[in-house]
């Protein structure tokens, strides 16, 4: 075959191939930094304005560990007289800023982070939901009893009991009143 | 002279409250009769004494236009005659409850629009309206109070208002007005006191109405300020700044996330509405950790109270450009884009392509605040 002609193919297929990555539209072309690894994933569940930061550690070093997802999840309660589907900007206006913050954290750190919002009646229910629509290798909540992390050990025993999960529960220590609040979100949020 | 139809058009003064009760309705009468005493037409063209006394007293000596009756599935209504209230062409023109919903089958299917109609006709309004019907609180406030409101009303309404009054009162002066029965008949006080009249639902109500107020006066001072040092176009236009509308453009990948929270931020700020768009390729079948992604943006959407938008369409641009222009939307707001390849580099970044489609829509790029330097970390305690 004459050198011309395949010359003339070769150029003809880069330019077709250089073209098509003008005219196909963007969608489905994701960079692989934006892709999550499909590893395990470890679920945050908070529901007020700060987590206990030896949580989030334990999170961050297990994801490390095992090439995982950290999922904070914040769980809104809806008020009875409510129905389930209601918007519920108060409560949100505590929980996405300490989403953000604890995002921007994990992200700094190298950690891939998916977050989730669940509703329900109470914080249980919002967790049991949550539980019913994804799966979750591990759950990690501290045992502090605190109401800011809305937890109590009743709702501790009850995922013990019945979440198909790694339960990794955090006992009490000193070093609980390190939190992460709303206020570690970087700029204006 | 040409007159304009600015200057021929009425003016509307609403008198605004926390809840029922706080004397709405009565100022808005007395303020009725000191222009009556100035020599104005004045007369009440819809009045809602709910069987208050006190209201109906100070209602006398205003005339009343008569409410004209509508039958509507075998059922007589009444409501108020607009047809009337233009023929008989007052200065000054008092209807109740702004917020109302008409029955079907008459002129228009709210209140408002009736307004609108008698301000147009170069009649002065005064009217009413508790904080709970502006349309963008009504969410906030059925969280707070655990009450659904059905009837409200578009915030632009009250931002078209040439003066807004705020009747204040504390919850417990309230309260003890409704216990006095001053409020609704004896058989609706242990109700009322056990459903919407709670310190704390009353005390949070008070709270947004005061809130409310001082932001109208912000955005009516900044326009004034326009129109007083620039074209007087500019008087046209600055009413339309209260109605903002806010468009995320999202896909169904965690980072999205982000952006919706950054954007609905912004929308509780600019007391905004909040649409989320994803603009979806035709035929595009989703991976397992798309759909969990999209799944967890329906769900944020919902919670946040913003509206999800799903288009099916090759032409991003295009899709955006009439999502924004159906909405109304003021914002848009974008991730940061992915790099370029191939010729696509010599393509327009989207963020010029729909500015130069969307004129007068401000275009937002969000930024991920997790790439920033760590030396400015803040640790709560």
């Amino acid at each position: 075959m004459n050198v011309g002609v395949i010359i003339a193919v070769a150029c003809a297929g880069a330019l077709f191939g250089i073209a098509a990555g003008y005219w196909l539209p963007p969608h489905g072309r994701r960079p692989a930094r934006d892709r999550l690894p499909g590893g395990r994933r470890i679920l945050l569940p908070f529901t007020g304005e700060e987590i206990s930061r030896r949580s989030f550690e334990a999170a961050v070093r297990l994801a490390k560990a095992e090439d995982a997802i950290i999922m904070p999840a914040f769980l809104a309660r809806v008020p009875m007289n409510l129905p389930l589907e209601t918007a519920l900007p108060v409560q949100c206006a505590r929980g996405m800023p300490l989403l953000e913050a604890i995002e921007q954290r994990a992200s700094s750190q190298g950690v891939p982070v998916d977050s989730r919002v669940g509703r329900g009646r109470s914080a249980r229910d919002a967790l049991r939901k949550l539980l019913e629509q994804e799966h979750f290798d591990r759950i990690i909540v501290s045992a502090d009893e605190d109401p800011r992390s809305g937890l109590s050990y009743d709702d501790l025993r009850w995922m013990l009991d019945r979440v198909p999960a790694e339960i990794l529960i955090l006992r009490p220590a000193p070093e609980d009143n390190r939190r992460i609040s709303i206020e570690a979100v970087k700029g204006h949020f | 002279m040409v007159v304009s139809a600015e200057q021929s058009r009425g003016r509307l003064k609403v008198f605004i409250g926390m809840a029922a009760g706080v004397g709405k309705t009565y100022r808005m009468l007395l303020e009725g009769h000191a222009e009556q005493e100035a020599g104005r037409d004045v007369v009440i063209g819809l009045l809602e004494t709910h069987g208050r006394d006190e209201t109906a007293r100070v209602a006398e000596g205003l005339p009343i236009i008569p409410r004209r009756r509508v039958k509507y599935r075998e059922t007589v209504v009444e409501e108020m005659d607009l047809p009337a209230i233009l023929r008989r062409a007052p200065e000054l023109c008092l209807i109740d409850e702004l917020a109302h919903t008409n029955v079907p089958g008459i002129e228009h299917a709210k209140r408002y629009e009736d307004i609108e109609a008698v301000l147009a006709a170069g009649i002065d309004v005064l009217s009413t309206l508790n904080v709970q019907h502006l349309e963008s609180l009504n969410d906030h406030i059925t969280e707070l109070s655990g009450i659904r409101v059905r009837e409200t009303i578009p915030d632009a309404i009250l931002g078209r208002a040439d003066e807004v009054v705020l009747i204040d009162l504390t919850p417990e002066a309230l309260l003890d007005r409704l216990r006095a029965g001053k409020v609704y008949p004896p058989e609706r006080i242990d109700a009322a006191l056990n459903n919407f009249f709670k310190i704390e639902n009353l005390s949070a109500l008070r709270e947004v109405a005061l809130r409310q107020v001082a932001e109208e006066v912000g955005a009516k001072r900044l326009t004034t300020e326009l129109v007083g040092s620039r074209e007087e176009s500019l008087a046209a236009d600055a009413p339309h700044a209260v109605g903002e509308r806010l468009l995320a453009l999202v896909e169904p990948y965690p980072g999205a996330q982000r952006l919706v929270r950054r954007a609905w931020r912004s929308a509780q700020r600019l007391g905004a509405g909040l649409d989320l768009l994803w603009v979806r390729a035709p035929g595009k079948k989703l991976a397992e950790d798309e759909q969990r992604s999209l799944a967890a943006l329906r769900q944020l959407a919902s919670v946040l109270g913003a509206r999800m938008i799903e288009e099916e369409s090759d032409d991003l641009t295009g899709a955006v450009v009439d999502v924004a222009s159906r909405r109304g939307s003021t914002y848009i707001l974008i991730g940061g884009s992915r790099p370029a390849r191939g010729l696509a580099r010599l393509r327009t970044p989207l963020p010029q392509r729909l500015m130069q489609r969307l004129p007068g829509v401000d275009v937002r790029i969000v930024a991920d605040r997790s790439q920033r330097s760590s030396d400015s970390s803040v640790e709560g305690p």
